[in-house]
């Protein structure tokens, strides 16, 4: 048995194998797509993107997007902190919480949002009669993208704020700073890395996301629909040359930013 | 200062995450145990978390395999230069960055019926895009990275001396992996296969876009949901986004376990 | 085990890590590798173990060429630096590894587990998990699990380097005691001269990839060949012109030579206590350390700095006391050579002609 498995032949399978895997599943549908936007030139794939609901939805994703990640930066560097810093009741509670956004399938997120804020919930109700209109609107969209990508700005500062080397805050003191001025000459160049990354890791998110976005936007074209769910309307009506040409746009977007992530972590670790 | 920023961040978790959760119990409950039992005994519930259930199955174990020997192959493999590993060190993250939508496009451009590998595999009667193998192929996409990320700091971690002390005894490969390799690793394993289950349990986009959502054929749990959603039928979503948000609750509570013991090893 | 090994050449990238090694090893002898940090010792320790594979060069285990042999087949023992103990397993476990692999009865097993927690003292411990164990016991249990196997060879890389300096003589002493009970042909890595000198029967310098010299510790304290091996062993002073010290004057006829000279080589004391009062000269106190069981001093002459031990029975001396010296002989070496030289005035006392 062991014979059998010692020979060279295995570990050279295992080694194939593994790799088609990777090379079939990752690289060959990112390949893909590229190819298929351009599949019917370039006039195609200009009018494909120039069309106005199309960079419209563009648009608009890139806009809601940069809204829940400003939020998420706010509400995500704060609670890192209160989380890492202070004791109280519930906190290791609260700390395993945070992954609950990862952990739900984001049509039950989106589901969730609708069922509190809808037509017929107390708090669709009290916005309707203040005139405001959140549920089939912009605000539910940046809504479900926060809910989406709260865990990610938290999960990135939080090794950051462990590592940090108490004395150099003590030194501070002693020095003679106040507890604002330390937090903001010593403690958050320290952690801003960790907000960058998770920052872009979040707007990236925010970027893609579908599930929870889809049931509560309400994807009105031109005004609440969002890019990914218009390639999906793209890819139901039966035009994959439209659906590719503005996931590319997406895309590389996407890819931009994850190579930024990598870069900006690069040389936390070259440090 | 401390005090608000304790009520600040309890205000967030309750109105972000702990209320929405708490909907979805009572809105399973609106029409009583009977609608609850209802909405989830249909026979298009029980298919689609059924065909969730088998994917997630698929997808795990595949993934659980590939993910660990690639991880293994970027951390230790020597016969592979260095470029070529940073290049797939990465592109394994690309997944990270696709929009589900669009990783669900790129198999139906690639493999879809009007394709020639789509058309050729239908021609020997195995359908790909629109059934079981398309759903479980686009889970397998936006799941790829999970547990090759999960593992590798792992790996890199324990380094590579126990395996060396191990076949100085004599030890091979295969009774090298599972004396001690395995053991070193199994918490982070454990906690990417915690994330696999979940991110496959939950994964909707891509899953939508390649099954075409055919009810009581490829249609999962999340994407009738979704499909409850738009027929009005709330109450009936309600009820199927109960039994998925249980699940979750179960599998977060799982990873909080996973992540202890693995700080503890 | 008798090794032999010819030609051994590894590069990690353009880094010449092991430069054309050769070396044999006698059957049951105990081999110190010396030398500083990333001079190749370890490589060579691991192409040995099988865990690198040489670029050119042939290993020999009793004649026969094992190049080609995994690690698990060569019948090697080897304690990693830091131990490399499997976390997971108790001590009993760790030391039993070796042996399950080689399916023996779980009675043959037992009996050669407890025979080996008996010899390493540590009785007690065997259901214990390393990282409940001091470094010491842990270093114990490396060795234990190292030898279970009844290897022929026995490979240490820097045994004692991760281990409280107190404790380091102790083990020092048990492991050289134990390697001699056991009879096993061992080689052992180390950057510490002390611990070399201690322990080996044999010692090889290696530096920058090159074995240096090879010998018993006191030949290559003696005799050193290379000027290398001169200043890494023992503590010397190094003077760039000694020509200009008396009883050297000699030296002159070799330009660009420099020379080594060791503290046991210089005596210091007052004129009357030098039988040849000719042959010293005189010099300047500059430091005295105190060095528990003597005085280091650092003593000036002409421009030269040189440092000698004293007696702490004999009179105590101070910093800028004046002092007559006297060199009995200095190590010479330049690019080319290297060589002893004498007091030409200590050996010949009365030049009766002049």
């Amino acid at each position: 048995m062991n014979g059998i498995l010692r020979h060279k032949g295995w570990s050279w399978g295992f080694r194939s194998t593994v790799m088609l895997y990777f090379i079939v599943l990752i690289a060959l549908p990112i390949i893909g797509v590229y190819t298929k936007s351009f599949s019917l030139g370039w006039s195609a794939f200009a009018d494909s993107v120039s069309d106005p609901l199309a960079w419209k939805s563009i648009l608009l994703t890139l806009k809601l997007s940069l809204i829940a990640t400003a939020i998420n930066i706010l509400i995500g560097t704060m609670i890192a902190w209160v989380l890492n810093r202070y004791k109280f009741i519930g906190r290791t509670f609260l700390n395993s919480l945070v992954d609950l956004p990862f952990a739900l399938p984001t049509a039950v997120g989106g589901l969730m949002i609708l069922l509190l804020l809808g037509p017929n919930s107390w708090v669709g109700n009290l916005a309707a009669q203040l005139g405001l209109q959140i549920v089939f609107h912009e605000p539910a969209i940046v809504i479900a993208m926060v809910f989406v990508t709260f865990p990610f700005v938290i999960r990135a500062i939080q090794p950051l704020l462990e590592e940090l080397d108490k004395s150099e805050e003590e030194a501070a003191y002693l020095l003679g700073a106040s507890k604002f001025h330390v937090f903001r000459r010593v403690i958050l160049p320290s952690i801003l890395p960790g907000v960058l990354s998770g920052a872009m890791l979040a707007f990236s998110r925010a970027l893609a996301e579908f599930g929870a976005v889809v049931l509560v936007a309400g994807n009105i074209p031109g005004k609440t629909l969002i890019a990914s769910v218009y390639i999906f309307g793209e890819v139901e009506s039966d035009n994959p040359q439209g659906a590719a040409a503005v996931s590319i746009l997406l895309l590389s977007l996407s890819f931009l930013i994850l190579w930024l992530v990598n870069w900006v972590q690069m040389r936390r670790h070259a440090k | 200062m401390r005090r608000i920023l304790i009520a600040l961040t309890y205000l967030v978790f309750i109105v972000l995450l702990i209320i929405p959760l708490f909907k979805i119990g009572t809105g399973a409950w609106q029409e009583g145990l009977d609608g609850l039992i209802h909405a989830i005994t249909r026979p298009e519930a029980v298919h689609a978390l059924m065909m969730t259930a088998w994917i997630v199955v698929v997808v795990t174990m595949l993934n659980t395999i590939f993910g660990v020997m690639l991880a293994m192959y970027l951390v230790r493999g020597t016969w592979m230069g260095s470029r070529l590993k940073q290049f797939l060190n990465s592109i394994v993250d690309l997944p990270f960055a696709v929009s589900p939508v669009i990783g669900g496009l790129m198999i139906v451009l690639i493999l879809g019926p009007s394709t020639t590998i789509g058309a050729f595999f239908e021609s020997i009667g195995f359908k790909i895009v629109y059934a079981f193998p398309g759903m479980v192929l686009a889970t397998l996409f936006v799941t790829f990275p999970l547990m090759v990320r999960e593992v590798m700091p792992v790996l890199q971690e324990v380094g590579t001396q126990q395996e060396e002390a191990a076949s100085t005894l004599g030890a091979y490969g295969w009774t090298t992996f599972w004396k001690v390799t395995w053991p070193l690793i199994r918490f982070g394993v454990i906690y990417g296969v915690v994330l696999t289950i979940a991110r496959s349990l939950g994964e909707f986009g891509a899953v939508l876009v390649v099954s075409g959502n055919v009810m009581n054929k490829t249609q999962t749990a999340t994407t009738l949901v979704y499909q409850d959603v738009e027929n009005f039928n709330v109450v009936s979503a309600n009820g199927v986004a109960l039994v998925l948000a249980v699940f979750s609750v179960l599998l977060l509570l799982f990873m909080e376990w996973a992540k202890r013991r693995r700080g503890v090893h | 085990m008798h090794i032999e090994v010819s030609g051994l050449n590894k590069h990690f990238g353009q880094f010449h890590a092991v430069k054309d090694v050769s070396f044999s090893i006698e059957k049951g002898h105990l081999i110190g590798l010396l030398g500083p940090s990333g001079g190749g010792k370890t490589s060579i320790l691991r192409m040995l173990a099988g865990l690198e594979s040489p670029d050119s060069g042939d290993i020999l285990f009793h004649g026969r060429r094992v190049n080609d042999l995994p690690p698990q087949e060569r019948g090697i023992g080897f304690v990693f630096q830091n131990y490399a103990l499997f976390k997971h397993m108790t001590v009993y476990d760790n030391i039993a590894f070796g042996l399950k692999i080689k399916k023996q009865s779980k009675q043959q097993i037992k009996a050669r587990v407890m025979e080996l927690v008996e010899l390493t003292g540590l009785s007690g411990f065997e259901h214990r998990y390393p990282h409940q164990l001091s470094g010491g016991q842990r270093q114990r249990v490396a060795f234990a699990r190292a030898l279970a196997p009844e290897p022929q060879l026995l490979l240490l890389d820097e045994p004692f380097a991760a281990i409280d300096a107190k404790i380091r003589q102790e083990l020092r002493t048990w492991l050289r005691d134990l390697i001699e009970r056991v009879g096993i042909t061992s080689i052992f890595v180390t950057h510490d001269q002390d611990e070399a000198i201690e322990v080996a029967d044999e010692i090889m310098i290696i530096s920058q990839g090159r074995v240096e010299q090879k010998g018993t510790p006191w030949d290559i304290y003696k005799a050193p060949q290379t000027p290398f091996v001169a200043s890494f062993i023992g503590e010397s002073s190094i003077v760039d012109n000694i020509s200009e010290l008396k009883g050297f004057e000699d030296a002159a006829h070799w330009p660009s030579t420099r020379a080594l000279i060791r503290p046991e080589y210089i005596e210091i004391g007052s004129r009357h206590e030098f039988p040849i009062a000719s042959a010293t000269e005189q010099g300047r106190i500059k430091h005295i350390h105190f060095r528990g069981s003597e005085w280091m001093v650092e003593v000036v002459v002409g421009k030269h700095t040189l440092i000698t031990y004293r007696s702490l029975e004999k009179e105590v001396l101070h910093p800028g006391d004046e002092i007559y010296v006297l060199i009995h002989r200095a190590y010479l070496f330049n690019d080319h050579d290297s060589w002893m030289m004498e007091n030409r005035l200590k050996v010949d006392p009365m030049p009766v002609h002049i």
